[in-house]
């Protein structure tokens, strides 16, 4: 109970703050994760009277009842059983488990099976091991580890809905504080929804363990305002800036292999091995969160990924350091 | 206190099950649900394959295998009744008939297994094969173990070591051999009559 | 000659003699290789079990040092896959499954008055292959290089989940030391349930019918229905995964049209009823324990054996709810959420069984009652968890994480850990001839409750935050470093609970106070022989009235067939 306080105290600590790191379940921000907490809420307090009861009767069962000092060489009575009580014990459990069946049969069909409005957000997310392909297919772009979504209101609802599939093995997009988790399955097409009711950045973690750095596949859900999630999608949708300060970084990235992987704009592998590139400094986090899309944390990456992700699948190209810097600069300017 | 205990009140004769029989039931048991599964995942896999060559293109019913089998149950019982009836050299006769049989079905089932390799089916081809040779496999070899434990006590009976004492042995190999052939029963079903698309 | 006696006379007493001369030729080591005696058998199972969860426990710490603190480089990403994927495997396979072999092998032929295991050569023949099996479990740190070249230890987690496991994605051979090694300990278990059924329904001395058996034995007798069917479906997903990674079969392989969905059926039809052969010899323990200490008899042993019954069936049908963030449809949700809900009532119906025998007893708090209250009460929030990990929505944000990983362990640790230390303060006088220490018995419990509930009450939390399992590392500022501290900080009171146990059974076993045939003043059949009991059990098979012979003979103004349904 005081830690279910101590949680809910945190709560409101991070509440100025628009980054949301705390994931706590009891502080919902969208519609699902809303309705879960309804019925935690009931299943909670149910609980909490059994075990207060029975914990109960246990304790005053062990003070009452322990051997006194006359009851050496006694037995006490020798009781058996008695059938109205195993009945009565039988019936009530019977009883609360019933209601609970109801309740948890309505609320998971509330939220699996809601109707959902004809234009609502469709958002593609594929799992690869380690990071979250992330396709707009009505607004035809891909991105990657970041998902941008308009905050919802009473009036203007609007709900995002997420395909869940993996390139690879199995993984589950779990954001706490805007819905249940869900798995990404390959070959088991998935599908989830959120509606948050405030702006800001929501963390997010894989909860399905994939592998090595299973760890470091974050999640970043940044909700906008339906201006901001406007302007976002139009970056997105523009074609790669091609900046001739940075035309050798650029020579660099199309011919030492990294287009195998990578694209930007047309070029490169479309949905590839690893993250589109394309706008990639308009995210905050590079490798899945661990790193920001600075200019030192890029060029630590290009020059060892494996000290940042140990184990990751990206290798170290040995670039020598003209090689990297002028590669960093290029990827600097992919705004 | 003159009431006499329950225990002279229990019946007189403290009958309780024999263990051997005991024994082979759990292992039917065991083996049960270790068929089940492979059975779930031939089922659950049917119409799924990416690619030929499929059960309908390669598959034909083994009628002959299948009743050489089932009707090894058959003479299997005929040499129980033997054996009961202290006719040893009849015994003898069925119980080497039923191992025929059981060998027979075995080399049959090689012989699709030629057949079906020819057509390019391996376990790793598709669906079809990975589920089918696991399956089929797993049956051919309970009938393999069968054929040890029949050949054992046919030995033990040509080299006149074995008698009337020896009932129960007799019985719980023959418990076996008939859940082997019942297995082939759901084995059979499922992949040469639901399974065959 | 009737079944019974062509049964019990596997049993026949050998001479003095011949028991002597028989001893003399052969070394005491080479003995004990060969001995099919299950009460030896019993004590080895255990004692390797024992080794077991030491290693285990040892590598629990380092996990939870590494988490004690955000982006700890103590263990890094590879290691400490490996780390809770060998807890888990040697926690489950070799600690709980051969410590339940070891209490069921010792104790079941003296409850049910005979002399032996209905299969003493299978027992030993399950004992070894479990064994070899555990070996090669821990054989793969030092096997073939894996992926990193750091050796082949499995890092798949406990339930490897395909497609990671496939051959694509686990590319060196950790993969297949865990398939191979947990199939060669699943034949020890199989062995091991096959004697126990047998055993009950055989062997049983004259008198004691099924109803007269003691609730120990019932509840050991359902878990090893629960073994025979739910093992080998384990055993097949194993073969299954094997014949994909050798010889190219698709069964998993979602490449190919395989699924991922269908591993982790076959694994949870194993898995679920797995946990329930965990937890129900606890149950079984506490069963025995709680009436001596509480001088009564069991509250209402028709209802017990109808609730462990009604569990055994109930939990074949349940493991999907160890999948309900797959995305299954509304209807297969609710139905294992229904089939889950269910299963609690008969298991709340058991403590509220145990809370009758207590009620208007006397209880006395020795060791073994000390960690049967325990048991009480973690085991009653560990049930109360699971029941909102049952209710589908809640579990979609609770599965996966910490909460989880708290629950479980409070079923498995403040459930049947604390029941195995009850067992071993109540059977060791009978084992060795000698009491355990009590009050070092009371510091080791005290240490336990207070470390167990530190490190795993806090994890309830961290889970209501966001933490999800298996990740060895993560970022500051996620409200998660108070919890992981403390939970860490438990740790150090469990190491010294565990030493002072440890302690306890050496000092004991040299110093102890000589314990006698009945130290408890009990009731069952065990307590009517020496301690330790003859090789032959009993010098003549006893003969039961009642489902407490003891009390009978001590009480023969009032037995208890005159109360007895």
């Amino acid at each position: 109970m005081a830690g279910i306080f101590l949680i809910l105290a945190s709560v409101s600590l991070g509440a100025e703050d628009r980054i949301h790191k705390v994931q706590n379940v009891f502080d919902p921000h969208s519609t699902p994760a809303h309705g879960i907490l309804g019925i935690a809420w009931i299943v909670l307090a149910i609980c909490a009277l059994i075990f207060v009861v029975v914990g109960s009767l246990l304790v005053y069962a062990i003070w009452r009842f322990r051997e006194k000092r006359g009851d050496q060489g006694t037995e006490p009575p020798q009781v058996y059983g008695s059938n109205q009580i195993e009945m009565a014990w039988t019936v009530i459990p019977l009883l609360i488990v019933l209601v609970l069946i109801l309740v948890t049969a309505r609320t998971t069909i509330e939220i699996d099976e809601p109707a959902f409005p004809a234009d609502a957000l469709q958002i593609q997310v594929v799992g690869h091991q380690w990071w979250w392909e992330v396709v707009y297919p009505e607004q035809g772009f891909i991105t990657a580890n970041e998902i941008h979504i308009p905050v919802s209101s009473e009036d203007d609802p609007r709900p995002a809905i997420i395909q869940l599939a993996s390139a690879d093995v199995a993984h589950s997009f779990w954001v706490p504080q805007l819905g249940g988790k869900r798995d990404l399955l390959p070959n088991h097409p998935n599908r989830m929804w959120i509606e948050p009711e405030q702006t800001g950045v929501y963390w997010g973690n894989c909860a399905e363990f994939c592998g090595t750095q299973h760890a470091n596949m974050l999640i970043r859900v940044v909700v906008d305002t339906p201006e901001e999630f406007e302007a976002w999608v139009l970056n997105q949708q523009r074609p790669p800036r091609e900046d001739p300060a940075v035309a050798g970084g650029r020579h660099i990235f199309e011919t030492m292999t990294c287009i195998n992987c990578h694209a930007v704009g047309e070029k490169g592998a479309q949905n590839g091995f690893g993250p589109d590139l394309t706008h990639l400094m308009t995210r905050g986090t590079i490798g899945a969160g661990v790193g920001e899309t600075s200019r030192d944390d890029l060029y630590q990456w290009l020059k060892d990924p494996d000290s940042m992700k140990p184990g990751c699948y990206m290798p170290d190209m040995k670039l020598s350091e003209r090689q990297l810097n002028k590669l960093t600069d290029y990827l600097t300017t992919l705004k | 206190m003159t009431e006499s205990s329950p225990t002279t009140r229990t019946a007189t004769e403290w009958k309780l099950p024999p263990i051997p029989k005991v024994g082979v039931l759990c292992l039917i048991a065991m083996e049960s649900s270790l068929f089940v599964i492979f059975v779930v995942a031939y089922l659950y896999y049917i119409g799924k394959s990416l690619n030929g060559p499929l059960p309908r293109d390669v598959l034909t019913a083994p009628i002959l295998a299948s009743i050489c089998l089932l009707s090894s149950s058959g003479t299997i019982v005929l040499a129980e009744h033997a054996f009961k009836a202290n006719e040893m050299g009849r015994f003898r006769f069925f119980w080497g008939i039923t191992w025929l049989l059981g060998a027979v079905f075995l080399v049959l089932t090689g012989v699709e297994w030629k057949h079906l390799i020819d057509e390019g089916l391996l376990i790793s081809t598709n669906l079809f094969g990975s589920t089918y040779y696991p399956l089929v496999g797993l049956h051919a070899s309970h009938v393999v173990v069968g054929l040890f434990l029949l050949g054992a006590v046919f030995l033990f009976s040509a080299t006149r070591r074995l008698d009337k004492r020896h009932l129960m042995s007799v019985e719980v190999i023959s418990w076996y051999w008939h859940f082997v052939d019942a297995v082939w029963v759901v084995v059979f079903t499922t992949v040469y009559i639901l399974g065959v698309y | 000659m009737s079944t019974s006696d062509s049964n019990a006379s596997q049993g026949s007493i050998q001479s003095t003699e011949a028991l002597q001369a028989e001893a003399a030729s052969r070394s005491r080591i080479l003995e004990w290789i060969m001995t099919v005696d299950h009460k030896r058998l019993g004590i080895m199972y255990i004692l390797a079990g024992l080794v077991f969860f030491v290693v285990a426990g040892i590598m629990a710490a380092l996990i939870r040092i590494q988490l004690a603190v955000p982006h700890n480089h103590f263990l890094g990403p590879e290691v400490f896959n490996r780390m809770f994927t060998m807890h888990g495997t040697s926690m489950v396979f070799l600690f709980g499954m051969p410590t339940i072999a070891g209490l069921a092998n010792y104790l079941i032929p003296l409850m049910v008055g005979t002399r032996d295991m209905a299969f003493p050569r299978l027992n030993a023949f399950g004992f070894w292959i479990f064994l070899f099996g555990g070996c090669l479990l821990f054989y793969s740190y030092l096997g073939a290089p894996g992926i990193y070249g750091s050796g082949s230890a499995p890092d798949v987690g406990w339930f490897a989940y395909a497609p990671l496991t496939s051959k694509v994605f686990s590319r060196g051979h950790t993969v297949d030391y865990w398939a191979l090694s947990i199939l060669l300990t699943g034949i020890g278990s199989l062995a091991t349930a096959v004697n126990i059924i047998a055993t009950v329904f055989c062997l049983r001395c004259k008198g004691m019918t099924l109803f007269r058996l003691p609730l120990f034995v019932w509840m050991v007798l359902v878990t090893a229905f629960l073994m025979v069917l739910a093992l080998p479906p384990l055993s097949a997903a194993q073969i299954m995964l094997l014949l994909d990674r050798f010889l190219g079969a698709g069964f998993f392989d979602t490449q190919t049209g395989g699924s991922a969905v269908i591993w982790q059926h076959f694994f949870w039809i194993f898995g679920h009823p797995e946990v329930y052969i965990l937890i129900l010899p606890g149950f079984a323990v506490v069963s025995e324990i709680i009436p001596v200490f509480s001088r009564k008899p069991i509250f209402g042993y028709p209802v017990m054996v109808a609730a462990s019954i009604m569990i055994t069936f109930i939990s074949l049908g349940v493991w999907a709810h160890h999948m309900f963030t797959i995305g299954m449809t509304s209807v297969g949700n609710v139905f294992f959420a229904t089939s889950t809900l269910l299963i609690a009532i008969p298991t709340g119906i058991k403590i509220f069984n145990w809370l009758g025998t207590m009620w208007g007893g006397s209880l006395r708090f020795e060791p073994p009652m000390l960690f049967c209250m325990g048991f009480l009460f973690q085991f009653l929030a560990a049930g109360l968890t699971g029941v909102m990990l049952a209710i589908v929505p809640f579990d979609w944000q609770l599965s996966d994480s910490y909460f989880v990983v708290a629950h479980f362990h409070y079923v498995l640790v403040g459930g049947l850990l604390f029941t195995v230390f009850a067992a071993v303060y109540y059977w060791y006088p009978k084992v060795t001839g000698r009491m355990l220490g009590g009050r070092i018995g009371k510091w080791h419990f005290w240490l336990l409750v207070v470390g167990f509930n530190l490190t795993f009450g806090v994890q309830h939390f961290l889970g209501l935050l966001g933490m999800p399992r298996r990740i060895y590392t993560y970022e500051a500022g996620r409200g998660w470093e108070l919890w992981n501290m403390i939970s860490t900080i438990g740790v150090v009171f469990q190491a010294a609970a565990i030493l002072l146990f440890v302690y306890n059974l050496v000092h004991s076993w040299y110093r102890g106070k000589q314990a006698g045939p009945d130290p408890w003043d009990a009731w069952t059949l065990e307590w009517a022989t020496s301690s330790p009991p003859p090789s032959y059990n009993f010098r003549q098979l006893p003969e039961v009235g009642s489902r407490r012979p003891l009390w009978d003979l001590k009480h023969p103004d009032d037995p208890d067939w005159y109360h007895e349904e």
